[in-house]
């Protein structure tokens, strides 16, 4: 289970970030939503580390990330698997490389043990055959699903998402998207995806927070949000005709 | 844009050296990396540092030889000009111009791709400082073939003037090997390593720094590539005359 109390962040003189707190638990698909600039991946930045909150704690487990010392931030991280938007494959390293990577740097297992774990783990997002491709070879789906083996290779407790699926194709998304649902229900793994794509939140949204302007500004899953009263979140969610007719 | 501020990036530079040589990850892990590092910083500059010294050297014999009017002067002071120029500038400081020119546009722009294409993300998540990983092998691979490449361009000079003075005719072979062997000074070969060990530590480091905190697209890449080799020239320029200072 992953916390977040009271986040705050502001970069220069700009507030991003105005008292956040949620709580993500594990075995389903926790989503924050938002439309652009409304501080989703920069609250993401400030759970996994990237960015330091200016006031605000994370607690993994109980276990406070920030105040924590080096060694338990690093030990913490192992635990920590991430997809970035543009997958952020190592583009020197083929795809058994880039998967094996995390195994290489932060583990001791000999290699065959490794070898088996990569080869799991590509069976696993649904890529055969593929070892020795270099990212530049892959279409952006398959760079997608390399990058939840690469994030689930070391056995992750937590995984984040941000925009998993941005520049795919509606049913590249559903596949990430479900590949994502399975992975945290078969692990029990907390999962936390940021997105601001409505097919994504109707497939597999079942804990999902509204940003807006930097502030939770609701909270509830797919089945309550067309229940939801709230202009900004209604404004989001019927903001494209398709969604508008269905709503009609 | 804020004007940049050279004694806050400075400073940055300093705070970034600092966290490249504290908190590494275990030595064994960069020993791949410093090889490949030293293959691409080392074996693929010698090319170009062999075309550039060995006309450098020739074209020194040709002009020292145009301007040799006076009768008086012995015509093996072609070699020693040629010997004494090579060994104090043309192959530690003008081969590190054209080293800062290939090696470090192209730390910059790797790694100011891997910043805007979230790879440097990716290493932080996994609890890996980036910092050390990608930067402590580029200095170190730097530190250890550009000397190498200063003796052999050294060489090459040397060489270059020889043939370029021969086949000329502008001096004899006997003359030539006498100029380049009469009083010579030991000190400076020495003095000339001392340099490109601090231009190769200046050069790797300061594009890595550029290229570091490159945000933003593959224009700020670009202009991170151009700063790093602006900004690595200026820094061996003022160093090459510090050590001038300091040694001689």
């Amino acid at each position: 289970m992953v916390e977040v109390k009271n986040i705050n962040k502001s970069f220069g003189n700009k507030q991003v970030l105005f008292d956040v707190s949620a709580v993500f638990k594990p075995g389903i698909t926790n989503m924050i939503i938002g439309g652009s600039g409304t501080g989703k991946s920069v609250l993401l930045k400030n759970i996994v580390g990237l960015v330091v909150p200016d006031t605000g704690s994370v607690l993994f487990d109980g276990r406070d990330f920030h105040s924590g010392s080096r060694e338990e931030k690093k030990a913490l991280r192992q635990e920590i698997g991430m997809l970035f938007q543009s997958a952020a494959l190592f583009d020197s390293k083929n795809v058994e490389e880039n998967v094996r990577f995390p195994l290489d740097m932060l583990s001791n297992m000999p290699m065959d043990e490794k070898m088996d774990r990569v080869n799991f783990c590509l069976k696993r997002v649904g890529l055969e055959n593929v070892n020795k491709k270099m990212p530049s070879e892959l279409s952006g789906g398959m760079k997608k699903r390399v990058g939840i083996a690469r994030a689930i290779a070391l056995q992750t407790k937590y995984l984040f998402c941000d925009e998993p699926n941005s520049g795919l194709d509606p049913l590249t998304s559903i596949m990430i998207d479900n590949l994502i649902h399975e992975i945290t229900t078969e692990y029990n793994i907390t999962t936390v995806i940021v997105s601001h794509d409505m097919n994504s939140v109707m497939e597999i949204g079942e804990h999902i927070i509204f940003m807006y302007r930097g502030a939770k500004l609701w909270e509830g899953s797919n089945e309550t949000i067309f229940d939801s009263d709230v202009k900004e979140l209604n404004e989001f969610i019927f903001s494209n005709k398709l969604m508008r007719r269905f709503k009609r | 844009m804020p004007k940049p501020n050279p004694f806050k990036s400075f400073g940055e530079y300093l705070i970034f050296l600092w966290r490249a040589f504290t908190n590494r990850e275990p030595i064994h892990i960069y020993w791949r990396l410093y090889m490949d590092e030293c293959l691409l910083i080392g074996i693929d500059s010698l090319t170009i540092v062999a075309i550039t010294s060995t006309f450098i050297g020739a074209v020194t014999a040709v002009q020292t030889a145009y301007n040799l009017v006076s009768p008086l002067i012995p015509v093996y002071i072609i070699g020693v000009i040629v010997r004494d120029m090579t060994i104090l500038e043309l192959a530690p400081t003008v081969t590190a111009i054209v080293f800062a020119g290939k090696v470090g546009s192209n730390i910059a722009g790797q790694l100011g791709t891997m910043r805007i294409t979230e790879q440097i993300d990716a290493l932080e998540v996994m609890g890996i400082n980036s910092t050390s990983f990608l930067v402590l092998p580029k200095i170190f691979a730097g530190i250890t073939m550009y000397p190498l490449l200063v003796i052999l361009a050294g060489f090459l000079a040397i060489l270059g003037g020889y043939v370029a003075g021969t086949l000329g005719g502008l001096i004899t072979p006997d003359e030539y090997i006498y100029g380049i062997r009469a009083d010579f000074i030991e000190f400076n070969v020495t003095f000339a390593l001392i340099k490109s060990f601090v231009f190769a530590f200046l050069i790797t480091s300061i594009s890595a720094f550029q290229g570091y905190y490159t945000q933003g697209g593959a224009l700020e890449v670009g202009i991170a590539s151009t700063k790093a080799v602006t900004n690595s020239c200026i820094a061996l320029l003022l160093a090459d005359y510090l050590l001038a200072e300091l040694l001689v």
